[in-house]
């Protein structure tokens, strides 16, 4: 049972913006803005930087629902994100999306983690600095949405199906649901 | 130096600001409706404090001193109080209720799954709301965001402290949204 008294049965984020849309509306602006928003990162590569994040903070809901998403957006290639979930080092992913990852995943330990080596690593496989930035802000966002989430012990579905449906769904965007 | 070119000289996250405005948009937003909307129980100083108390915890010396700052600004302390409330919050003259949102505060610093029933049911004890309970980990969790961005994009921040306080009761009166 979730912390405070949210609506019931709605899984993860869902429940508590719509105990609290005035703040909700700015969280979902925000998703929206850095997931679907102008990026030189493809909507695709930004949810895996996102589920891999929510995966490194050990949140299921958030995990399970970018991952989906990600797998939708990929289309023929969506063996990516499971491969890169797995063993990110080790995954069939592009250099470039792996430094990226990397850095990714320095933010999830803190924000001083990442060096100068990290980011010339990056710059040399191509990533331009509005990249660098996305990635770090993405993995930043998911720092405090994960947090947001399991910190309010909001209801984490654990069939796999439930996530295959919302993936679908968030393919279209971020949008506040109706209020409770 | 920051790690990429942002092609202005503002210090913190001003300068990412300036750098990507599309993001900076919803990010200002967020940080407006968090931080200062009049519609909230928690005081203005309560809630500065909050993201003081956490960009500590992360170790982010602009953000800690900016909020530290307003929040000296808005409850009438100096930045030395400021620092010992940082320090140890616990032995400070807050009230129960505020040391128990505190707490809760930095247990999601270190990660959503680290707050507690326990946690949630002393705040509950000491008079916090669902709704006080839930701004607290949504202004956590959105600190770990901002400091991971900070930082993590190796921004600069002027290291005199005294440039905080003096521009605190300007950014007091001008919000989030107002950038000059």
């Amino acid at each position: 049972m979730a912390h405070i008294n949210v609506p019931e049965g709605v899984p993860g984020i869902r429940s508590l913006v719509m105990f609290r849309p005035e703040t909700g509306k700015y969280l979902y602006d925000l998703a929206q803005e850095l997931l679907r928003g102008e990026s030189e990162l493809s909507q695709a590569d930004r949810e895996l930087i996102a589920a891999y994040v929510s995966k490194r903070n050990d949140c299921f809901f958030c995990m399970s629902s970018h991952a989906a998403v990600a797998r939708c957006l990929y289309g023929d290639d969506e063996a990516i994100v499971d491969d890169v979930l797995k063993d990110m080092e080790r995954s069939q992913t592009s250099d470039k999306l792996k430094a990226l990852l990397h850095i990714a995943g320095k933010v999830q330990i803190l924000g001083k983690e990442v060096n100068e080596a990290d980011i010339s690593a990056a710059r040399d496989l191509g990533a331009t600095d509005k990249e660098l930035h996305d990635t770090v802000l993405i993995a930043a966002a998911f720092c405090m949405f994960n947090r947001y989430v399991d910190g309010l012990a909001s209801l984490t579905p654990r069939d796999p199906e439930a996530y295959k449906e919302m993936g679908k769904r968030m393919v279209a965007g971020y949008n506040l649901p109706p209020k409770a | 130096m920051s790690h990429i070119d942002l092609k202005n000289d503002l210090p913190g996250i001003r300068g990412l600001m300036a750098f990507r405005p599309e993001t900076a948009d919803a990010l200002n937003a967020l940080a407006e409706i968090l931080l200062r909307d009049d519609n909230n129980t928690l005081s203005r100083g309560e809630r500065e404090l909050i993201g003081t108390y956490v960009s500590y915890l992360n170790d982010c010396f602009f953000c800690q001193n900016v909020h530290g700052a307003l929040a000296g600004h808005y409850l009438n302390c100096n930045i030395e109080e400021i620092d010992s409330i940082k320090n140890n919050f616990v032995a400070s003259d807050l009230s129960l209720k505020m040391k128990a949102l505190l707490a809760i505060a930095g247990q999601v610093q270190q990660s959503g799954k680290s707050v507690t029933e326990e946690h949630i049911s002393a705040a509950r004890n000491a008079g916090a709301t669902d709704t006080e309970i839930h701004d607290t980990v949504l202004i956590a969790a959105s600190f770990c965001m901002f400091n991971r961005y900070v930082d993590g994009l190796g921004t600069t921040a002027p290291q005199d402290r005294e440039f905080y306080t003096n521009r605190a009761p300007q950014r007091a009166e001008d919000g989030y949204l107002v950038l000059r």
